[in-house]
């Protein structure tokens, strides 16, 4: 099927897309890589009469870890941050997530921050990035001025396809705070089929002390919800105990408990709310494997 | 020495004047120009038009296909800057200034590429509804690593689908296209 007729524009700076965005309000859409929106477009669930496209802009791709932050900008390919040294090195639960969203040709033009902004549930990033603590920055007009300011992520999907995205603002960046020296994390990931939605994923990022309790822990659920879902109670859970079978079995259960899931095509409620359990068990003893001598 | 009149002392960027914002207009139909297996061509499209229909439509190469509607299937798959992408995915005014390669481009003067020798070789084909985008997306993988395992093989193309040979000859096709490339 073909998309709605519109107008497109690309523009060079950011200052012309605020702009553009400014002028013509809920018409008009950002296009980043695409690989969501498009497909949108094509069933006619997404008709923006202005289609502003990304993609000449400057600086808006840049990965690097600085001053305990590791920075990403909107525009990185998913298949960037799969293979960057860094992210394979230093944040294991990034590289897993990268590895599985869609399909290596999509991760050739699918972006991090275009996948944050398009907010879909069952997106990998949304909660991969939830388990990793991550922090979105977004730039947009503030009278005749450009101002950036920053969230936590779990403040910024809102609902389904639903964001915090004032008029005019654009996701420009994601923060994701650097590991500590006793700290990593996993992406585990049921599809039916390779390069399928989710029909369960957890992402876990977890930190121990020197006598190894564990004193930061992120979970986050993908496609069990209508955002992206963050098991706080699960996480608050690890928080101060020693990460044995037990205590790991009981977070499960709490990370099944904060999950929502629809029963779908996917599959039943009751067999999704199981796999979070389950899988949120087995990306902890996997993050725990990761850990150096933990 | 005063400030100068009207002169911006905070550094927050300056929003564009009106005339700098005319100047980056929306438009329904563009005028773009690709070079296509080495060719160059100029066409007005409408901003709606996918590229894979702009390919097979408006410059009558069909060897690229249209497999689903969903961006599932990458039986439309080209390079697009020396990128593996699905053409059903990206819109033709996304590609102004930019060189593509289809299925088309492969063969050098009559003679077939080496990931095409293969696939007739070996079998990597039935129906041959999958295989230009199989082949692109093989091009684009051994150019990158051109010495894979077979499990490297199986993850790159797991973004085309093939209904008919259940993958195996295409595997062994793209490991032998590799063996016979690395020999060059």
């Amino acid at each position: 099927m073909f998309p709605a007729p519109f107008e497109y524009v690309a523009p060079s700076t950011l200052d012309q897309a605020i702009r553009l965005l400014q002028q013509h309000g809920p018409d008009a859409r950002l296009l980043a890589g695409g690989q969501s929106l498009i497909p949108m477009m094509r069933f006619r669930l997404a008709n923006p009469r202005v289609l502003i496209d990304l993609h000449r802009i400057p600086g808006l791709d840049f990965l690097e870890e600085a001053q305990g932050v590791l920075r990403i900008g909107a525009m990185v390919r998913h298949r960037t941050v799969e293979r960057a040294p860094l992210i394979q090195q230093r944040y294991p639960l990034l590289a897993d997530a990268a590895r599985v969203i869609a399909d290596p040709i999509v991760r050739n033009r699918g972006t991090l921050g275009g996948s944050i902004a398009h907010a879909d549930p069952a997106g990998d990033w949304g909660a991969a990035l939830l388990a990793a603590k991550a922090e979105v920055v977004i730039t947009g007009p503030r009278g005749r001025r450009i101002r950036q300011r920053a969230m936590p992520l779990e403040e910024f999907f809102v609902g389904p396809f639903m964001t915090a995205l004032e008029p005019g603002e654009i996701v420009t960046e994601i923060r994701v705070p650097a590991p500590g020296p006793r700290e990593a994390g996993a992406y585990l990931k049921i599809e039916r089929k390779v390069g399928d939605f989710a029909v369960v994923a957890v992402g876990v990022q977890i930190a121990l002390d020197a006598d190894g309790i564990c004193r930061k822990a992120g979970i986050g659920l993908c496609a069990v919800g209508p955002t992206s879902l963050r098991a706080q109670e699960a996480e608050e859970w690890l928080v101060g105990k020693r990460l044995d079978e037990a205590v790991i079995a009981r977070a499960g259960e709490l990370a099944a408990a904060a999950s929502q899931p629809n029963s779908d095509t996917r599959g039943p409620a009751e067999y999704k709310r199981d796999m979070v359990r389950v899988l949120t068990i087995r990306a902890l003893r996997k993050a725990l494997e990761r850990i150096p001598g933990a | 020495m005063p400030a100068r009149k009207g002169k911006r002392t905070t550094g927050a960027p300056r929003v564009p004047t009106r005339k700098a914002a005319e100047a980056v207009r929306p438009a329904a139909r563009q005028r773009i120009r690709v070079t296509v297996n080495g060719r160059p061509y100029e066409a007005e499209v409408e901003a709606r038009t996918l590229l894979v229909y702009f390919i097979r439509d408006t410059l009558g190469l069909t060897g690229t296909h249209v497999g689903c509607d969903t961006t599932t299937c990458g039986a439309c798959t080209v390079l697009l800057n020396g990128e593996a992408v699905k053409s059903c995915t990206v819109f033709a005014v996304q590609a102004d200034g930019a060189e593509i390669m289809t299925v088309e481009g492969l063969a050098k003067d009559g003679e077939l590429h080496p990931l095409q020798k293969a696939f007739w070789e070996h079998h990597g084909l039935q129906c041959g509804f999958c295989t230009p985008g199989m082949l692109m997306a093989a091009y684009a993988f051994l150019k990158e690593n051109p010495r894979p395992s077979e499990e490297e093989i199986r993850i790159a193309i797991s973004g085309n689908l093939c209904r008919c040979t259940g993958y195996m000859n295409i595997v062994k096709a793209i490991q032998h296209a590799a063996q016979e490339m690395a020999a060059r």
